[in-house]
């Protein structure tokens, strides 16, 4: 009996402790000056242009990385080809890999001495310091989700009713479309829960290769962070942070939500 | 000849799954392959589906070349061990779904569709989803799908390995009669020799990668090619160098000078089938198949001593 109580009580305090209290902390603050000041505080341009920065990168980096995500998992579990064992490990570096070593490495890249960045930059297109540096670094950190819920799914079903399917005398694309996508699609939709959630919470990466120029190239987490620098803005920062926290339990609630629908 | 595989062979790795493989299906018929795990006899079956691709040997499908077809093209219909049912269709979607990818009219999608339920008796249960079927149901909806396009031949994997005991036998009755009146090709997949022996034309016997024999059950089952059919299809006890089947060992309560003697170990009655089972005088074990009368008239006992005489045996030299 005490056993199970200190279980109990020791993860939920834990979870308290640790997760609960912060976020708590943060809405509190934000409104504990009143519904107007919070209203300002999010709706002035700077943080309305950072909160459309960061929603244009998201639109653009979770499709393709959604995309490339199916097709991937369905190569490394359908395809015997040479090579794809290592793909499989590929598509996991940015879970180990520091946000910030990301954008380091993409700064040396693009940058105007970097390895792309001379050639790109003779030729006219800006990769640091504006929007495809933000939507690069954003599509590093975010590509593994997908491929890694599509793809224990895809190896559970198996390839018999793929195989049913051709001899019944559909071919490739119907199979995909009528089949596999319909058998994979709770695994898609919770990689790009996970996706959306990863895009648009990302610092570390983004704030090496995005300048953070207010009104111009900063993202909502860069802007969470200026605001509290600053000191004289602490309110800003809290309800940006709600923002962003509010996206972040919507995208829990839905993949609460999900998961049922599921079983 | 609607079914004929040239010369088939095919690797997985260093596995041999099939060695320089040859047979002929009659148009109509039902062949069963037949083997133990290992044999290559699904292999066969997907390679002539086109689920496999063979190194090397080729495959005609109603006298045309089918070799280099993708299975799409071939015009089979395929029941999977598992049935492979689409988990997200329902029943009627399941056995729609090979017309309503080659887009035939609604009407004619309906009337195919109802009647193919009506035939593997799921009529009221269209609606359902796979999940919410049981296993024979299941099979029988995999079957109705697979017969929706009009295949020219039907190919059965394991059909009812993963039944359990009375739906499999309640099944093989449907499928006979099924068989009889739509005399679609049949070659179905089997480890199982009384299911093989009970609803087959023809089997073809396989063992590791190669085909043994090829015959009709009786012939099969009278006159085995070899040692490894003769143990593989019907029950069989081997003495010295000689087989027999139980049903050919006579005993009798007094030697006759062709008799060795035996003790009975034990007696197993199975309804109409009594089994005795054997020790001979040299510690050799065999049983033998006797009716249920018979044992009765015999009036022997566990313990007793008597003696045995095969009726028939059968040698391979």
């Amino acid at each position: 009996m005490t056993a199970r109580y200190v279980v109990r009580f020791g993860s939920l305090g834990y979870l308290a402790v640790i997760l609960i209290a912060p976020v708590v902390l943060i809405f509190w603050r934000a409104f504990d000056q009143g519904l107007g000041t919070f209203w300002d505080a999010i709706s002035n341009p700077d943080a309305v242009h950072a909160l459309k920065l960061t929603l244009e990168v998201a639109l653009v980096a979770v499709p393709l990385n959604t995309i490339f995500g199916v097709l991937c998992g369905i190569a490394i579990v359908r395809h015997r080809i040479p090579g794809m064992g290592f793909v499989n490990a590929v598509v996991d570096l940015p879970m180990a890999l520091s946000p910030v070593v990301v954008g380091l490495s993409l700064y040396l890249l693009y940058a105007n001495d970097g390895w792309f960045g001379s050639w790109l930059n003779e030729h006219g297109f800006r990769i640091l310091f504006a929007y495809p540096g933000i939507l690069l670094a954003t599509l590093f950190v975010s590509l593994p989700f997908v491929v890694r819920e599509v793809v224990p799914v895809l190896r559970e079903i198996g390839t018999e009713q793929e195989e049913a399917a051709a001899t019944l005398g559909a071919g490739a694309f119907t199979i995909f479309r009528r089949i596999t996508l319909p058998a994979i699609q709770w695994a898609v939709v919770y990689g790009v829960v996970l996706t959306m959630a990863r895009a648009l919470g990302e610092f570390g990466a983004v704030a090496i290769v995005s300048g953070g120029l207010a009104g111009r190239t900063q993202t909502m987490t860069q802007y969470v962070q200026s605001a509290y620098e600053n000191g004289a803005n602490e309110t800003a920062a809290y309800a940006a942070s709600v923002v962003l926290a509010t996206i972040a339990i919507l995208t829990l609630v839905a993949m609460t939500f999900i998961g049922r629908r599921e079983d | 000849m609607a079914i004929t595989a040239r010369s088939i062979t095919k690797r997985f790795g260093d596995f041999l799954a099939l060695d320089d493989v040859s047979i002929d299906v009659e148009s109509g018929s039902l062949t069963a392959l037949l083997g133990p795990s290992g044999s290559g006899k699904s292999t066969l079956l997907r390679v002539i589906a086109g689920l496999e691709v063979a190194d090397a040997g080729d495959v005609f499908i109603s006298g045309k070349e089918a070799t280099a077809l993708a299975p799409q093209k071939r015009g089979v219909g395929f029941v999977f061990q598992h049935y492979a049912p689409f988990k997200h269709m329902t029943v009627w979607e399941n056995v729609a779904f090979g017309l309503t990818i080659r887009h035939r009219p609604k009407d004619e999608i309906r009337g195919r569709v109802d009647e193919l339920l009506a035939l593997v008796q799921l009529g009221g249960l269209g609606k359902r989803y796979p999940a919410q079927l049981s296993g024979g149901q299941r099979q029988r909806m995999a079957l109705a799908r697979a017969l929706a396009p009009e295949p020219e031949v039907l190919l059965l994997d394991e059909p009812f390995g993963a039944l359990d005991a009375r739906v499999r036998v309640e099944l093989r009755q449907w499928l006979l009669r099924l068989h009889d009146e739509m005399h679609v090709t049949t070659i179905f997949v089997t480890h199982d020799q009384e299911e093989a022996l009970e609803l087959s034309d023809s089997i073809v016997v396989m063992n590791r990668g190669r085909v043994e024999q090829v015959a009709p059950p009786r012939q099969l089952y009278d006159e085995p090619a070899n040692e490894f059919v003769m143990s593989f299809v019907g029950p069989v006890n081997k003495l010295d160098d000689a087989w027999v089947r139980p049903h050919d060992v006579e005993l009798r309560h007094d030697p006759n000078g062709t008799t060795r003697e035996a003790q009975v170990e034990r007696i197993v009655r199975l309804g109409f089938e009594t089994r005795i089972e054997l020790v001979r005088d040299d510690g050799e074990r065999l049983y033998a198949q006797l009716t249920r009368n018979e044992a009765e008239e015999l009036e022997i006992e566990r313990g007793d001593i008597v003696y045995v005489r095969a009726r028939k045996e059968k040698t391979f030299g």
